[in-house]
């Protein structure tokens, strides 16, 4: 069953498409030396090209080619070996040149494609129609002064790629979905770090809706949403708003619009009326760009290993399709279980990363980047277990110790003397006296009561502090039980 | 003989036998702008304090057997070229402040060759025009006039006026300039002196004031092909800088000029022929023909078909880029910035444009706003880039039967300061011998050839295969021979 909003008509589609903006890692920019580092003092990775200085010339960065032809190898799409620049004129006071350097009628990367997977496991393809590179604006500041705006130039000429999406999604979910695998996607490949909240990653969304069977209605576009959570709301939001216009007998316009957040709707920016017209025309002072292919396929031989390959290769471990979605979500994730995988039951591995792992980060607000413990010492937590030191209960406790002190589990156990007790003797001896302090209990058991069975299990583990091997005190309760 | 009366290369000798130093050169040229500037306004800024401490330091250098391609040679710099710490205006009020903090590829090799700076030269505005008129600095006036009418006062040409007039007023040993459509060439040809337009890469754009990018190229002004030559030497070559100068070893230009023009096969493309040409432009071409055969060239007619479209063409690409480059003298990181109390963003873009552009920038601006707009784009920018590739292959196709093609410089001898300028079209015509070399990136080297019957310079033009100028000045040097053109300006120094 597709997603639909029910309308006072009847149910209504959504047709979803994605611009996103993905700022490139690398040490300069797009088309000048200055750096790029988040959060520098204003203005202070500026230089003359950047500022639209009389005279400057831009000068392509390699680096920020080649990241854009590993994120298109990593979207299945296509290399143009011949692409081109060219300008976008539009004047405002954060963009220095009064023109963008972006690439319009000739991109470096052509279609592709990705899947997705969604809550219920379904897969989906989104075809992705263009990836272009392009350099972003600088900052315009109107907070800072009563009557001035201040501009700041760090982020001017910065390299982005911008990643248009076919208008193949049908529910917010799925948008959301798209811009989670694009993010996962781009970590992988080191190409974006895709920190929304630092900007370095945005989307337009590209809303419109319809009746079954309908062809695509007028879309509006949503610039700018700097969320996961946002461009699901956004898209909920104006697709609710246009049914409301279609259904009261009125037209949706074609028009730019923001998210207001902390409202949960859509705001009129600007019209196509007065939409820019940006004058389009083939950067003069850039060459077309020429790829050679085997540039391309040496950068394609370098690629690291791309999260659905890497949830395949997981599957085949012996992980289950779920556990092996979770934890390559994130490159970090998966390079963290493979460090506490290595040599070891994968799946008790996955086990302890997704649940014991995972719950530790969510309690104390940490990442797995900067993790509460260290893969390597929740591996040798493992062993402890798989050759018996430990029980499930007593590595929990050795676990919330490592979470406390940050100290390996074999001086944990050695300090507080955990290990468990696998001594038959030991155990027997321990039962003979729960048995005897409970005789009634064990009358009625032998009567027939054999759920009190649990009771002795229980007690016995209890006076050995939980250090009992939990088969092993089954066992030497049952048999001495059976008298 | 006057120190301002050498040529470079005779400079060069003398400066190399010791009969005359570089402070004395360069205080010969200094006095001769202090007299002749305050008419010609080849001028618009004279660092005589730092043409002085440079000389002096050359001079040094020279006695510490320091010697450099210019050694000691005072110059003229077109006031488009950004100098480091010297203000640079490109002609406009827009930038009439504006104290570039680098200095551009082309200035910076001229002086690590040891070269001495006179100043900053006149231009048009931003480089647009033809005849000096436009720059905010106001009109340069050329130091030739009609003999049978001496009062009025004749434009040097444009748009590098100022370069021009200043070489041929023997202000200067040589200058940059640049040409978008002709702005080399023309005003050589009006002033009586040689200039070069190289082919599109071969000087680095980098630091130059932006006009037209696809068509702006750097090149020398100086009183011979050989001068010219010299200083072409010093300015080319590949910068990383520039996405557009071209990977390519710098030839030696001098000693080209001196190769002979046997056997080369030259081209009179007859759509140059136009109605209604001046009957000595007709006669002057011919002769230099008849010079260039007599040397042992073949002269063959050819075939440029879409020639006649080169004017229109430019008219539409070179102000569409202009639009876009311009975009940038928007008041709010440097230059001239206008406001009122209450100003907003877009109230301080229109008060600072308006005050900051003059008249033929504006309506460069407008008309390529124009014709890169939604709607006719096809019409016009695609259309015009559509003829150029045409116009490209039209010289390709020519250049499979010839060696160089040889044309007038302009359709006219200087014109008067207040003639043309009520009609932009009629202005736009000088550049219909040119600009077809910019559209095509072609080299092409003005050489003064005669004097028409007022007695005012008048240039032919030869035009070379791409990056191919040794030819260019194996034929421009024949005809400067042949031509043994020795008129002189009534304004010059020395005099």
């Amino acid at each position: 069953m597709s997603y639909t909003i029910e309308g006072r008509t009847g149910p209504w589609e959504l047709v979803i498409g994605l611009e996103i903006h993905a700022q490139v890692i690398s040490e300069a920019k797009l088309f000048s030396g200055a750096a790029t580092e988040f959060g520098a003092e204003p203005n202070s990775q500026v230089s003359f090209i950047d500022a639209g200085f009389p005279g400057m010339l831009p000068v392509i960065n390699a680096e920020c080619v080649a990241q854009a032809v590993r994120t298109g190898l990593g979207l299945n799409a296509q290399v143009n070996l011949w692409s081109r620049f060219d300008r976008k004129n539009y004047f405002y006071a954060d963009l220095p040149q009064g023109f963008q350097i972006s690439q319009f009628a000739h991109p470096i990367i052509g279609e592709g494609a990705v899947e997705i997977t969604l809550a219920d496991g379904v897969t989906k393809t989104i075809g992705i129609t263009r990836l272009h590179l392009e350099q972003d604006a600088g900052k315009s500041l109107h907070d800072q002064h009563a009557t001035k705006s201040f501009i700041d130039l760090n982020r001017s000429g910065v390299a982005l790629m911008e990643i248009v999406s076919e208008p193949d999604m049908r529910s917010p979910e799925e948008a959301g979905a798209y811009l989670t695998k694009i993010r996962q996607i781009l970590r992988y490949l080191g190409t974006c770090d895709g920190n929304m909240d630092e900007g370095s990653m945005r989307a337009d969304v590209n809303v419109s809706v319809r009746k079954a069977g309908e062809g695509f209605r007028t879309r509006c576009e949503v610039k700018n949403v700097n969320s996961i959570r946002f461009v699901m709301q956004a898209v909920e939001a104006e697709a609710r708003r246009q049914i409301e216009v279609w259904e009261a007998g009125d037209e949706v316009f074609q028009e730019t619009r923001l998210f207001d957040t902390a409202r949960g709707i859509t705001r009129s920016m600007r019209s196509k009326e007065d939409a820019h017209d940006y004058r389009y025309f083939p950067e003069p002072d850039l060459p077309p760009l020429v790829l050679e292919s085997d540039w391309v396929e040496a950068l394609k031989a370098a690629l690291p290993e791309l999260p659905d390959v890497r949830r395949a290769r997981y599957v085949a471990m012996g992980l289950s399709p779920y556990d092996a979605h979770v934890l390559t979500l994130e490159k970090e994730t998966a390079v963290f279980f493979e460090t506490v995988a290595k040599g070891r039951d994968a799946k008790l591995a996955a086990n302890w990363v997704t649940g014991d792992f995972f719950a530790a980060l969510n309690r104390l607000k940490r990442d797995v980047a900067d993790p509460p413990v260290t893969a390597e010492n929740l591996g040798a937590l493992l062993d402890l277990i798989s050759d018996k030191t430990l029980s499930g209960s007593l590595a929990k406790q050795v676990f919330e110790a490592m979470l406390e002190t940050g100290k390996a589990p074999g001086e944990i156990v050695e300090e507080r003397g955990l290990k468990q007790v696998t001594d038959t003797g030991a155990i027997e001896a321990v039962v003979a006296q729960v048995m005897a302090a409970n005789a009634d209990k064990v009358a009625e058991y032998r009567s027939g009561k054999e759920k009190l069975f649990g009771f002795f299990v229980g007690q016995t583990m209890k006076a050995m502090q939980g250090k009992g091997n939990p088969a092993l005190v089954n066992e030497v309760v049952k048999t001495a039980l059976a008298g | 003989m006057h120190p301002t009366d050498f040529t470079l290369r005779g400079a060069l000798d003398a400066l190399t036998e010791g009969t005359i130093s570089s402070v004395e050169l360069t205080q010969a040229h200094l006095d001769g702008i202090a007299k002749l500037n305050p008419r010609l306004n080849a001028y618009v800024t004279v660092t005589a304090e730092k043409a002085l401490a440079a000389a002096r330091a050359s001079d040094e250098r020279r006695a510490a057997g320091q010697v450099g391609a210019l050694e000691g040679i005072p110059l003229a710099i077109k006031d488009l070229f950004c100098t480091a710490g010297t203000r640079t205006t490109a002609g406009s009020r827009i930038l009439d402040s504006f104290v570039p903090p680098y200095e551009s590829t082309v200035s910076q090799k001229l002086l690590d060759d040891g070269a001495v700076f006179l100043g900053k030269a006149n231009l048009d505005e931003f480089a647009m025009g033809s005849s000096n008129t436009t720059s905010a600095s106001g009109p340069v006036e050329n130091p030739w006039s009609r003999a049978n009418d001496p009062d009025t006062r004749l434009v040097p040409g444009g748009s590098s006026g100022g370069s021009a007039a200043a070489v041929a007023a023997r202000l200067a040993l040589g200058a940059t300039a640049t040409d978008t459509g002709g702005s080399i060439r023309q005003p050589a040809a009006f002033c009586g002196i040689a200039g070069i337009k190289p082919t599109y890469g071969r000087c680095s754009r980098f630091g130059i004031v932006a006009f037209a990018s696809s068509l702006d190229q750097a090149g020398p002004v100086a009183r011979t092909v050989e001068d010219c030559a010299i200083l072409l030497k010093s300015m080319a070559g590949f910068d990383p800088k520039d996405s557009t100068s071209a990977d390519l070893p710098v030839p030696d230009f001098a000693r080209a000029c001196e190769r002979g023009v046997k056997g080369l096969r030259i081209g009179v493309p007859k759509e140059y022929r136009l109605d209604g040409m001046a009957p000595e432009i007709v006669a002057l071409w011919e002769q230099g023909l008849q010079w260039l055969r007599d040397a042992g060239a073949e002269t063959v007619e050819i075939s440029l078909p879409h020639a006649k479209y080169a004017l229109p063409t430019y008219y539409i690409v070179a102000p569409a880029e202009a639009s876009s480059n311009l975009a940038r003298y928007d008041g709010v990181r440097f230059g001239t910035r206008v406001t009122e109390p209450g100003s907003d963003l877009r109230d301080l873009y229109e008060r600072t444009r308006a005050a900051g552009f003059g008249p033929e920038v504006r309506r460069r601006i407008m008309i390529g706003t124009y014709v890169l707009s939604a709607g006719y784009y096809d019409a016009y920018y695609l259309k015009a880039q559509k003829v150029r590739a045409l116009i490209r292959r039209d010289f390709e196709n020519a250049y499979a039967a010839v060696d160089a093609i040889v044309t007038p410089a302009t359709p006219s001898a200087a014109f008067g300061m207040n003639e043309k300028q009520d009609d932009p079209v009629a202005m736009y015509l000088n550049d219909i011998f040119t600009v077809t070399a910019n559209l095509a990136g072609l080299p092409g080297l003005a050489v003064p050839a005669g004097l028409d019957a007022q007695g005012l310079p008048l240039g032919l033009q030869v035009i070379g295969r791409a990056f191919d100028e040794e030819t260019v000045f194996a034929v421009g040097r024949t005809l400067e021979r042949a031509a043994d053109f020795t008129a002189l300006p009534r304004l010059r120094a020395g005099a």
